[in-house]
Formats: C-alpha cells, structure tokens, sequence
C-alpha cells in the first residue's frame, strides 16, 4: 500500500487525557484499574474509568455518555483545531470520518429502560435513539462537531472496530473520493459490556494480567483515540507517524473465542508486513491485543510466534488501560505512535510471571530504544481480526 | 478536481424483503412486469450452519446468510474467498430488547448467547462460519446512511484493491418500546457480488458522490419501504439492475451527500 502520514493524533483514556498524560503515565507505569464503581455495577471486577467524562456539555441532539467522552477526547492535544485547519485546507467534503464503537450510546437505553412507563411500556420522552443508541451516532457526532462533510461511517466490528477504520479510510483515499480522514474510536462504560463479558466469564476479579501464567480475564476499560490521515507531503518531520501496512482477515471458527492456533491473526500480521513491504525482522515492537484471557493471549503468542518468532519485545498495555473494546484499536494505535517518538515501549503492567506456555519477548519493564516499525493487533468476537503497522517517517 | 469515480460489475443479486422473496421473485416485480403485492417479509433458517449455532440465530442473522449466500448462488461465486461487506442500521432489535430489559430488572445475569449475538458484527461472523469466509469483513453502520456506506466500502475494496466483495446490507425492526424510538417496518436485505473484471456481468455500477436529490420509487407501496427501511435505499438501483436498461440512478446518502450511479 502507498503509506499514508498520521498528521495529528490524541487519546484519551484512564492514564491520561492527552498524550502528555498518558507518556507520563506510561513513564511510570501507571494503572488506570480500580474496583469497578461505575453507575449502579455490583461486580466484583476492575475498571479503567475515564474521569470528568459527564462534566461534559454535548448538544442535546447527541447528548450521551459516549459522546461526552468524544468530546472530551477531541478537546485534547489541539485536535479540534488541528481537524478544522484540514478540513479549511481540503475542504469539509474532502474528509472523511470513520470512526470505531462496539456499544455507542447503549448506556441510556440501559438506564431508560428503568424508567419505562408502568401501564404502556413506553420508554421516557425525552429517550433520544439516533444521537445516543445509535451505533452511528459518535461519527454522526464528531461530522457535525467538527464540520465535516465527507463520507462518514462507523465500523463495529467488536474489539477490532477502530484498527479497520485505517483500511476503511485508507481504501476511500486511494480510490481519490477524500483527500484525508479524520479515524480513532469511542466506547465507553456500559451494563450490556460489564455484565455481558461477566456472563462468558471471561472478566477477573483482579485488574487483567495479560501473559500472566494465572491470567484470567479482561478489565474492561473506556477511551477515545483520534488521529488524521492524510497522502505523505514531499517533505515530512522524521518523527512523523506514516501507517505502513494493514491486514484484515477473518476467523470463521467461533462467535466468541478465537482459533486455537491464532490462524486468523497470522493472516492478518502476514498480509500487514505484505502491505508494508516488510521483512518480520523489520518489526521493532509488537503492541498485543492481549486481552488477559486464557485462550485469548494462548491464540495470539501462537500467531505471533509463527510469524514474527520469539523475540520482538511485545507487550499489553491493557494492564494500563483496561480493555477499550470498540476504542481498543484507536488507542493501542495511539500508543504505538507515543512508543515511535519517544522511543519507549511500554511495560505490560500487573503481569508477574509470564506464562512460559506463551514464546514471546513479553516485556514487564519499560525499554527505551530507537523504534522505526511497530505491529499493533486487534482481535475481536466474531473472529474479526485487524493488524496495523505504524512506522517514524525517518 | 473532477469528481473519483468507483466502478464495478454486479455479478450477482440477493434480496428479501416485504413481498419480494428473492431477486428472481423480486426482479420482474422491480422490473414493472409483474406487480408489487404487499405482504410480510419470511425469514428463512439458515441451512448452512451448524446445528448447535442455528439455533441461537435472530432475525437480522437470518435475513443476512439468506441474502448473502443468494448473491453468491447467483454469481456462481465461491463464498469462502470472498471479502465481505456488513452494513446495517442497527444489531438485533429482539436481543438488545432482551438485554436491556434484564439489565433493568432485578436480576441482572445475562445469557452469554445473548450477549455475543449484542455486537454488530454478529451476521458477518455467522457468515464466516457458515461461509467458512476467511477474507477480510468489513462491518458498517450509517443508520438511514447504512446502505450508501457499505456500497461506498464495498466499490472501493473493488477499485483499490482489485478484489471481488460481497456486499450484505440488512435491517429488521424492532419490538416495542424501541420500535416507536426507531420504527424499521419490517425486514429487508440486498445482497450484491460486486467484481473488478466483467465475466458475465448482470451490469457494470459507475459510482461518484453527487449533491442531487435520491431518486423515489413510482409504485407507492414500494416507496414507503425505501423511505422507511435503510437498506431498501438501494431500492432505485436494484429497478435499474431488474429491467437491465442502462441509465442514471441517485440512491440516498448522508444529509447532504448522495451516490449517483450509471448503470450500463
């Protein structure tokens, strides 16, 4: 594929709204997983909670908790401001958005839901479907918030949701329809979630400890990541960010567990490393999907071990975040971006011991080094699996 | 800067929907050779899944497999190697229903089957595994939009990466008291095998974004379904695949942005 310049990107999560917060935060290996507090949840579960997310004021047409956090997301690092300075550049219809979520505003429905009218059943009258529920609401959201007017879509395939949108907007550049694309994805805290993945059993009761020999499930976390895509310029700073290669694929073997063998995710890191045009030796660092769960991080250390081998130094930072699920992508594409310039790859926090069932170089203290090329994976239900290459532009 | 232009050639349709059981029911009626009788879509058991998985499957799982593997019927197409669009306004209205409904009473356990079919991509992962589809899937959502967004998704895997897709859009409604939140009338899916090379081709699709207003449908009945069903926006072009006369055809969009097709 023709690399494509990451011009401006910003995350917001339990380490940190803002980039500074969240390389301070990895710096000093600061968790975001507290005991789960959220709303009216009695789980015996840990939780990386955005703070200050419902001070928020959005416009009532797309008022919910999910687009709170969008907007406290796009508050940060300039975005804003650096989206409306493209969209002036290219033209609003020349930027696209596409933007990942697993759950959307599902939050107020939860809640509304509690105060059903007791004769009819009716669901309160101020209960705003199309700019909360809706799963397209958080790209409806930031379209108007932000005044674009190109092609806009959610993707919502589960915990790979916001790493496709890179092949989504790549694809739509190529094909000439937009110049640039604003990508990244939103989700937030919810009941169907917490008590969802409590259900499958596949939540601790600890804060998640990916790779872990006594791994045993995810902690749910919540964020926003946004970043800009645009053509490569003639001339670009070194330490810009460019998306080199991206692979997308499909498990067909099961609706909530992956391959045993990862065979979906090796052809998904096989057809990104094809796209860049890369050599496994070439990949300094592997951000993993690393969820915590047995057969979640058993699948992957397979996968990545057929393809890449035992040494890249490889970490979650999920110990740090908590799951994002539909934002996991955008956010760990953040990371990777924040490991390329400041040459840090993150610790995997909470892990001790890792599994030695799983041959991979799992870091557990931070390491500083040159980084050029790095691999971030997204796995999600339904076998939907999504690697990306992120790489410095000198 | 001229407009990008997407092209593809449509190998092969599926469709199901409030009177139209299947594209070659549904064609002549689309075509004004037969006419439009109004009654409730019926939504078939997906044969091609296992046992075990068929039967936790809802409505917009049904109704996608059945158009989905339609298409590829009809394009003589091999579904396990073809890359896959998912469009859709929304998950299945009865389990988020059910969802909602437990996390609101007293007793807050889920049922895991409920919770996995939750996520949006539940079709396109049934679809694989019936399918044993290995290819990429994109999974999309544009609420009325929905249908515009995964033909735009799918043209461009097309013209970019030279691929033949799978285009599935679907929508059924839901139970009250969403459905008065959200009325969707009843279900309705489109299917196309959409391809970069034009062995034997029902039509050859040249898409651009357009300012100008969506065409609507002249038979009554036909045009509440595309103005009340996201994925029946599709509605005027399949007319235009059905009576196989080439021509211009606006479908609907996003508010100010519409997708004009020449069909040839």
């Amino acid at each position: 594929m023709t690399p494509l310049l990451i011009s401006h990107f910003t995350a917001t999560s339990g380490i940190g709204r803002g980039l500074r917060e969240m390389l301070s935060s990895i710096e000093n290996k600061r968790s975001a997983l507290a005991p789960c507090r959220f709303e009216t949840v009695k789980l015996d579960t840990y939780v990386g909670q955005v703070q200050g997310v419902d001070e928020q004021r959005v416009v009532a047409q797309f008022d919910c908790r999910n687009n709170r956090l969008a907007q406290l997301g796009l508050a940060q690092d300039g975005f804003k401001a650096a989206t409306e300075e493209l969209a002036g550049r290219l033209g609003p219809k020349r930027v696209g958005v596409f933007l990942g979520t697993s759950t959307s505003g599902i939050l107020e429905t939860e809640i509304a839901y509690r105060h059903r009218d007791p004769e009819t059943g009716a669901l309160p009258a101020d209960f705003n479907f199309r700019g909360a529920h809706d799963t397209f609401s958080v790209a409806d959201f930031a379209r108007h918030y932000l005044g674009l007017e190109g092609p806009t879509v959610v993707v919502s395939s589960a915990c790979s949701s916001s790493a496709k949108v890179f092949g989504s907007a790549r694809r739509m550049i190529e094909a000439g329809l937009i110049d640039a694309a604003l990508v990244g994805g939103v989700d937030s805290l919810c009941l169907t979630t917490l008590y969802g993945f409590h259900s499958l059993q596949l939540v601790s009761s600890q804060p998640c400890r990916p790779f872990d020999v006594s791994r045993d499930g995810i902690s749910i976390g919540e964020a926003a990541a946004f970043a800009l895509l645009e053509r490569v310029p003639s001339s670009v700073d070194s330490n810009s960010i460019l998306l080199l290669g991206i692979g997308e694929s499909s498990d067909a073997y099961h609706m909530s567990s992956p391959h045993p063998e990862g065979l979906g995710a090796q052809a998904a890191m096989t057809q990104a490393l094809t796209t860049a045009g890369l050599q496994p030796a070439d990949i300094d660092y592997i951000n993993l999907h690393g969820t915590g769960t047995p057969s979640n991080d058993n699948a992957e250390a397979r996968a990545v071990n057929a393809i890449l081998g035992s040494s890249v130094p490889s970490s979650s930072t999920k110990g740090a975040t908590g799951h994002a699920l539909g934002a996991a992508g955008g956010i760990e594409a953040v990371i990777c971006g924040i490991a390329l310039q400041h040459g840090l790859m993150p610790a995997g926090l909470n892990t001790r011991s890792v599994d030695p069932a799983l041959d991979v170089n799992y870091l557990l203290e931070n390491r500083r080094g040159v980084l050029n090329r790095v691999m971030s994976n997204s796995f999600g239900f339904g076998g939907s699996n999504c690697s990306l290459i992120l790489g410095r532009a000198g | 800067m001229p407009a990008a232009q997407l092209s593809a050639y449509v190998r092969g349709v599926g469709l199901l929907g409030p009177g139209l059981d299947n594209w070659a029911n549904g064609a002549p009626i689309l075509a004004g050779r037969s006419p439009y009788v109004h009654k409730p879509a019926v939504l078939p058991t997906p044969a091609a899944l296992p046992a075990a998985e068929r039967r936790r499957t809802g409505a917009v799982v049904k109704l996608a497999l059945a158009v989905g593997f339609e298409a590829v019927t009809n394009a003589d197409a091999n579904a396990a190697e073809l890359p896959t669009v998912f469009t859709a306004s929304g998950t299945d209205g009865t389990n988020c229903h059910e969802i909602c409904a437990t996390l609101a009473s007293s007793d807050r356990q889920l049922s895991p089957t409920r919770f996995h079919n939750s996520v949006h991509n539940a079709a396109s992962g049934y679809w694989s595994i019936a399918a044993h589809a290995t290819p990429t899937s994109s999974v999309l959502c544009a609420s009325d939009a929905s249908f515009g967004a995964g033909l735009l998704e799918a043209l461009t895997q097309v013209t970019v990466d030279r691929t033949p897709v799978l285009l599935i859009a679907y929508d059924a409604g839901y139970p009250e008291p969403l459905n008065s939140a959200r009325p969707i009338p009843d279900a309705f899916g489109v299917a196309l095998v959409l391809a970069p090379s034009a062995d034997s081709p029902l039509a050859q699709i040249r898409a651009t974004l357009s300012s100008d207003a969506a065409d609507t449908m002249a038979e009554a009945q036909l045009e509440v379904l595309r103005a009340s069903i996201p994925s029946a926006r599709s509605l005027p072009l399949l007319c235009k695949l059905a009576s196989k006369q080439p021509g211009r055809v606006v479908i609907d969009y996003l508010e100010s942005l519409r997708i004009a097709i020449e069909v040839s």
